[in-house]
C-alpha cells in the first residue's frame, strides 16, 4: 500500500454462517459470506467495496465495525485489535467509527424527533449534555443541509434524501474518523442521489473522514472512490486505484461487471458481455476460481477450476486474482499439470471500456 | 401513418387522501405506435408508474381516473369499457411486468402452474395443454431446464430467473403491449443486462409494443427509440432518445442528465438538482419546476408553460422556447438560494 500508517488493516477476515436444519437446529453446512478478505483503508481516503448481492460487501462492512461478530481474521483500527477488544474498549473505539446505513426508513427510529436521533451519540459517548448538546445538534444538521429547526420533527415527515442526511447527521455527531457507507445512495433518486454524493465528499474533504464506501453502482463510486475492491463469492478478485480499475479492468468478472452498465449515450451500441446464469450459492461456491463457471477469458480452462487463483499484483498497485491475466505467479507448467490447455494471455475486452468509447463518442470517425 | 397502437388523453388520476386532492397524473397525453419501446423517465412521484396503472384500469379507491381523460387502445377507449371486456384486454392483449417479480408471483403456487392459469383463464386451454404451454414459455425465456423449473416454486428461484418467469407469464397470450414498470430496478446490473436483452429480443421477434418505466436514463438510452420526462404529474418532455441525449430542452431534463454519474467520466463533481419535488396535494401555479431551475423568471410564476413543439416530435414544457437568450443568464434557483438543501 502506498500510505505508511493505514487508518483500518483488514486482514483475512472470514464471515460464515451455519446453515441450520430441522427441528434441532443442526448445522448441515455454512454459507462463506466473507472468505479471506484483506485490505488497508488510510486516513482520509475512501475505498469502495463493490459486487452484487450476495457477494458479501455489506458483510465486510458489518464485521469491520463487529456489528457482526467475525469467524476469524484479524481488524485493526489505528493499532487496536478490534477483535480482542471487550465491551467498554469496543464502545471507544466505536466512536471513531460509524456507519451509514442503505434504507433511510428503517435505519431511523420513527418515535424519535430528528434532534433525539442526532442526539443520542452525544449522550451514550458522553461528549456533550444539556444545551451545548442542543447547540451541537443545530449545528450538525447545519452542516448536512438540513434547517436546524428540522430537530423537533419526526423522520415520516421527511424525503429519502432527508433522511438519509440526518443518517450521516448521526453518524457525524461522535465525530468519527471513519465512516461505512453501506449502499448510502441506492435507494434514492438520481437527483438527490448527486446531493447525498456530494455531500459526502465535502464532509471528507473538511474532516479528513475516511470512507468504506459499499456500492453495486460502478457509476457512482467511480465519482467518490479512491480505489476500488470488486468483490465475487465472498473474496475480494481485484483491487486497484479508482483509475486503473476502469480504465484495465483485469480480472474477467470486473470487466463483466463493467460492461454491464448501461451507457447513457443512445447513438453507441454498447457491446456487452452476457454473464452466463446467476451468481453460485456462497453454501457450496465452485472450485478453484470462484468465476470460472461463468467467465468470458478466452483462455478459461481446466487449470481455472483446480487452482485457486491468488490475489496478485498485476501491475504496481493493481491487484487481480486471475491465474489466465499475464502477468502471473501460477507458472503454465503448474496451470498445464491441473489440466490446463490454454496458456494465460492478457485480455480485455472492447466492452468492458468506457472511458476509450468516450473518446470514440467524440471523434466518431474512429468508431 | 397507421394509427397509434395506444393513445392516451388528458390523463388525469388523483387520490383522495387526508392532505386534500394529490392530483398524481395531471392532464398526461402521448402515443405509442406498433412496435415501439417507449420510455417513460422520472423521479419518485412524477406519476410515472400511477400512468402505468391507469392504462389497465388497476387503480384502486381512493384513487380515481377523472372524467374528461381518455385512453385508447386498438381504436377502443378503455375507460369506457365494462370490467368484464377490461379483463380480456388485461393479460390477452396488454400484459403487466412488475418491478418486483417476488411481489408478483404468487408464492405458494408453481411457477408452472402460475404461468398455465394464464393460458387456462385467457385461452381456455386444458390443464394439460396449459402446462405444456407453460413449459414452453419458461423454454422462451431462457430457462435452462423448464421442464423441470416449471414445478417449483419463486422461492426457490433466483431474482432474474424469477423476473423471466414474470416475463413469460406477460408473453403468454402473445400481448400487443407490455407494460414494464421498472422491471431491471431490484435486479443487479449483470443480470439486468440479461433481463432487458431478452425483453429486446422477444419483443423484436414477437413485434410486441413495450412502455418501459424506468427511473435510468441509462436504461432509456439503450432500450428506447423515444421518450417522455415526466415530473410533477406532467409530461414536461417528449422526444426521440437520440435528440433527448443530445439537445436535452427542459432545464429538468438537463439536470437529470447532469446528475447521473456515468462511467467513464472519472472523479468529476456531479451535477445536483437543489430543492424537492413539490406536494401533489398542492402544484405551484406556473411552471412546477420553477423553484429548482436556474433560470425561472416572473413568467413562469405566472403562465403554466404548455407543451411547446420545438421540432418534429421534440416537445418541451419550458418557456425558453418561447424566449431562448434567457438561457444565457442562469442564476442561483429559488430552492437553493434559501441555502439549505431540502432533499
Amino acid at each position: 500500500m502506498t500510505h505508511d500508517q493505514p487508518l483500518l488493516v483488514v486482514r483475512d477476515l472470514t464471515k460464515y454462517f451455519p446453515i441450520k436444519r430441522g427441528v434441532f437446529g443442526n448445522i448441515s453446512g455454512q454459507v462463506r459470506a466473507v472468505d479471506g478478505v484483506s485490505f488497508d483503508v488510510a486516513a482520509g481516503e475512501t475505498l469502495a467495496l463493490v459486487g452484487e448481492s450476495g457477494c458479501g460487501k455489506s458483510t465486510t462492512g458489518r464485521a469491520v465495525l463487529r456489528l457482526v461478530e467475525p469467524t476469524s481474521g484479524s481488524v485493526y483500527f489505528e493499532g487496536d485489535d478490534l477483535l480482542a477488544l471487550g465491551a467498554g474498549d469496543l464502545r471507544r473505539v466505536r466512536r471513531k467509527m460509524q456507519i451509514v446505513f442503505q434504507d433511510p426508513f428503517s435505519s431511523l427510529n420513527p418515535r424519535m424527533s430528528i434532534g433525539a436521533i442526532v442526539r443520542e451519540g452525544l449522550t451514550i459517548h458522553r461528549l456533550a449534555e444539556g444545551s451545548a448538546a442542543d447547540a451541537r445538534v443545530r449545528q450538525l444538521l447545519e452542516e448536512v443541509g438540513l434547517r436546524p429547526e428540522y430537530a423537533t420533527r419526526y423522520p415520516h415527515e421527511f424525503s429519502g434524501g432527508q433522511r438519509q442526511r440526518v443518517g450521516i447527521a448521526r453518524a457525524l455527531s461522535v465525530e468519527p474518523r471513519f465512516i461505512v457507507c453501506d449502499e448510502p445512495v441506492s435507494a434514492l433518486d438520481v437527483s438527490v442521489q448527486a446531493q447525498v454524493v456530494n455531500l459526502l465528499q465535502d464532509l471528507q474533504r473538511d474532516r479528513g473522514l475516511a470512507y468504506l464506501f459499499i456500492a453495486h453502482d460502478l457509476s457512482v463510486v467511480e465519482h467518490i472512490a479512491d480505489r476500488v475492491a470488486v468483490m465475487y463469492l465472498g473474496h475480494i478478485v481485484e483491487h486497484a486505484p479508482v483509475d486503473a480499475l476502469f480504465s484495465t479492468p483485469t480480472m474477467p468478472y470486473t470487466q463483466a461487471l463493467l460492461s454491464a452498465v448501461p451507457a447513457p449515450d443512445p447513438g453507441v451500441k454498447r457491446e456487452r458481455i452476457l454473464l452466463a446464469g446467476d451468481v453460485p450459492s456462497p453454501a457450496n461456491p465452485p472450485s478453484g476460481c470462484v468465476f470460472h463457471p461463468r467467465c468470458q477469458h478466452p483462455a478459461r480452462d481446466a487449470a481455472c477450476a483446480a487452482i485457486v487463483p491468488p490475489l496478485e499484483e498485476k501491475a504496481p498497485g493493481h491487484w487481480a486474482a486471475c491465474i489466465k491475466q499475464t502477468p502471473t505467479a501460477v507458472s503454465w507448467e503448474a496451470q498445464r499439470a491441473a489440466g490446463g490447455a490454454s496458456p494465460p494471455e492478457f485480455y480485455i475486452p472492447r466492452a468492458a471500456l468506457h472511458r476509450s468509447l468516450d473518446t470514440s463518442h467524440s471523434s466518431p470517425a474512429s468508431e | 401513418m397507421t394509427p397509434p397502437l395506444l393513445e392516451i388523453e388528458t390523463l388525469h388520476t388523483s387520490f383522495s387522501t387526508e392532505a386534500g386532492i394529490a392530483r398524481a397524473v395531471d392532464g398526461v397525453s402521448f402515443q405509442l405506435h406498433a412496435g415501439e419501446t417507449l420510455g417513460v423517465v422520472g423521479e419518485s412521484g412524477c406519476g410515472k408508474s400511477v400512468t402505468a396503472l391507469s392504462i389497465l384500469r388497476l387503480v384502486r379507491p381512493p384513487g380515481r381516473i377523472e372524467a374528461g381523460s381518455a385512453i385508447r387502445f386498438e381504436g377502443t377507449n378503455l375507460l369506457a369499457l365494462a370490467e368484464r371486456d377490461m379483463q380480456h384486454v388485461r393479460g390477452n392483449r396488454i400484459a403487466m411486468v412488475f418491478q418486483e417479480p417476488m411481489t408478483a408471483l404468487n408464492p405458494v403456487f408453481t411457477v408452472g402452474d402460475q404461468i398455465a392459469e394464464v393460458a387456462r383463464i385467457h385461452a381456455g386451454a386444458s390443464r394439460r395443454s396449459a402446462a405444456a404451454k407453460a413449459v414452453e414459455m419458461l423454454a422462451l425465456v431462457g430457462i435452462p431446464d423448464p421442464a423441470q423449473r416449471a414445478t417449483e416454486y419463486p422461492h426457490q428461484l433466483s431474482g432474474g430467473m424469477r423476473q423471466r418467469v414474470v416475463i413469460a407469464m406477460a408473453l403468454v397470450m402473445n400481448p400487443a403491449l407490455i407494460i414494464a414498470d421498472e422491471p431491471t430496478t431490484a435486479l443487479d446490473v449483470t443480470i439486468q443486462a440479461q433481463i432487458l436483452e431478452l425483453l429486446a429480443d422477444l419483443t423484436r421477434r414477437l413485434g410486441t409494443s413495450v412502455l418501459l418505466i424506468t427511473h435510468d436514463l441509462g436504461v432509456v438510452a439503450e432500450n428506447c427509440s423515444r421518450v417522455i420526462v415526466m415530473y410533477a404529474g406532467e409530461v414536461v418532455e417528449e422526444s426521440t432518445t437520440v435528440e433527448l441525449f443530445a439537445h436535452a430542452h427542459h432545464p429538468y431534463t438537463e439536470g437529470l442528465l447532469g446528475a447521473m454519474p456515468r462511467v467513464g467520466r472519472g472523479a468529476e463533481r456531479l451535477a445536483t438538482i437543489p430543492g424537492t419535488v413539490p406536494a401533489p396535494t398542492a402544484w405551484p401555479v406556473g411552471c412546477r419546476f420553477r423553484e429548482r431551475c436556474a433560470f425561472a423568471w416572473d413568467r413562469c410564476a405566472k403562465d403554466h408553460p404548455p407543451l411547446y413543439q420545438l421540432g418534429s416530435g421534440h416537445q418541451s414544457r419550458c418557456h425558453l422556447a418561447e424566449e431562448p437568450n434567457r438561457r444565457a443568464h442562469p442564476h442561483t434557483p429559488l430552492a437553493a438560494a434559501s441555502g439549505v438543501a431540502s432533499a
